[in-house]
């Protein structure tokens, strides 16, 4: 018997403790941690391309609320607030089981190869909801630009586009940035919704493993461990960013002066 | 749009486990904040790192993940404990109970921060002004800390409000019947999902409108006696 426990490798080990002593079945989620993997996939693939097509829509968005123009500012408020003011969870299904009470919907060529798709719906929702919410930051930055650089802008005889994108956007998009980091990581957090739908992001694959193997926790811990990694990474890479674009309104140091 | 009209007790009985849900959540939150806050202002750096980990754990996981931790997991977890001690017998946790701890739980990280940041902006001196005055810890909290820190605190309080009752929808998930549950299961059985999920974003918005019109209020009470440019 002690020879056996000599002979014990460290891998051994690990699944004794883990089967024997361990409230929680490692051995059980390593063997699928493939699968959480494709999860992470899946989750980081919606995250970042509804961030990028609905921080592409909200430029624009942006500066027509800040300059008030006429015809768009007020329907684009309607939308923020609409977008900002209910669930995502009820967002997402509006879009993915609700267009199907419209036959004009099922009947158009949209639906085979959109709507009719989980991944698409998720993707339009996502967008949209991300949209109203970086429109109305980005028109705080804007709204903030310090009136000397506009005048000096004037000043240099630049034109109104030209303005835009050397001086008001530049510096609305730095101003910007920590209330676009807290965005990121919410929308991070919001893509559990996928799982509702089906989708089989990070927690869909937390509840598969749970419903599989009728667990109760490990599926569901693996999924935190997860999520804290991605949400460790980003805060740090935008912390770094902050250091980068920031670095003009940082306090200095006291060592420096 | 009929047979909205014909469900709407339905939905405001689920519209009512919402608020009441929303509330529950927001009592505990407060209370989880205040704590929060006051540990991590605290002299103790035991105190203070227990925070950290709290407020830190809370902004790296989704709250969907911690509901069906709590709700899934917790269950086993109490059972387990209560069947090796056996200083109780089966407990059920629901899921509105689920639901109020886990976003009480979540929100609460979120208040440290709010009321944190709120203590931090009163006047030192006003606080050794009461002790000097002989006032307990209490009634400093009471007369002075208080209503300050509910002033500074509430444009932040405000907006976690809004994302909270936001985040009530989530219960759903896990079978509470609130109103996105009740919606959803009478807008598929009549297949009118649309109109239903519809109905369920403007009671949402309505709920919103609401409570930034009172919010409004206590915000204009707050600030009775502060200049404002």
């Amino acid at each position: 018997m002690a020879m056996a426990e000599q002979e014990r490798t460290f891998f051994e080990y690990l699944v004794y403790i883990s089967e024997n002593h361990s409230p929680l079945d490692f051995m059980l989620v390593a063997d699928h941690i493939d699968k959480f993997f494709f999860g992470t996939l899946l989750t980081l693939e919606i995250t970042i391309l509804s961030l990028f097509i609905g921080g592409v829509m909200a430029v624009p968005l942006a500066i027509a609320r800040a300059y008030r123009t006429p015809w768009f500012n007020g329907p684009i408020w309607g939308f923020t607030y609409f977008f900002r003011g209910t669930p995502l969870l009820v967002q997402t299904y509006l879009v993915y089981y609700g267009l199907a009470q419209f036959d004009f919907v099922r009947e158009s060529f949209l639906w085979g190869p959109i709507l009719s798709n989980a991944w698409w719906c998720a993707l339009i929702t996502f967008s949209l909801n991300t949209a109203g919410y970086t429109t109305e930051f980005l028109r705080g930055a804007i709204e903030n630009t310090p009136k000397g650089e506009i005048e000096a802008a004037r000043a240099c005889g630049m034109s109104q586009s030209r303005m835009m994108w050397r001086i008001v956007l530049p510096s609305a998009f730095r101003r910007a940035l920590p209330a676009y980091s807290n965005e990121v990581i919410f929308m991070l957090h919001s893509s559990v919704v996928l799982s509702t739908i089906t989708l089989q992001d990070i927690l869909g694959v937390g509840r598969w493993l749970n419903g599989r193997y009728y667990l109760a926790y490990e599926g569901f811990v693996t999924a935190m461990v997860f999520y804290m990694v991605l949400v460790f990474f980003i805060s740090t890479g935008f912390r770094l960013w902050e250091k980068h674009w920031l670095g003009h309104l940082r306090p200095r140091d006291i060592a420096d002066a | 749009m009929d047979s909205v009209w014909e469900y709407r007790n339905l939905l405001l009985s689920g519209a009512a486990v919402t608020v009441q849900l929303a509330l529950a959540s927001l009592t505990l939150s407060v209370f989880l904040g205040l704590i929060g806050a006051s540990a991590k202002l605290a002299v103790n750096p035991i105190f203070r790192r227990t925070a950290n980990i709290y407020t830190t754990l809370v902004r790296g996981v989704p709250d969907l993940v911690l509901m069906m931790l709590l709700f899934y997991g917790g269950q086993q977890v109490v059972n387990d404990l209560g069947g090796a001690t056996g200083w109780w017998d089966y407990v059920e946790i629901n899921q509105f109970i689920a639901g109020v701890w886990s976003i009480g739980f979540v929100f609460g990280a979120y208040m440290t921060e709010t009321f944190r940041g709120a203590i931090l902006a009163i006047p030192r001196g006003q606080i050794e002004a009461g002790i000097s005055c002989g006032m307990t810890p209490l009634l400093i909290f009471r007369r002075i800390t208080w209503p300050q820190m509910v002033r500074h605190a509430l444009p932040s309080f405000t907006n976690n409000w809004l994302v909270l009752i936001k985040a009530t929808a989530l219960v759903s998930v896990i079978g509470l019947h609130d109103l996105v549950w009740n919606a959803s299961t009478a807008g598929r059985s009549v297949r009118e999902p649309f109109s239903f999920m519809f109905a369920v974003l403007i009671i949402y918005l309505i709920l919103t409108a609401c409570s930034d019109v009172g919010l409004r209020w206590l915000d204009r009470r707050y600030n009775v006696g502060v200049d404002r440019a």
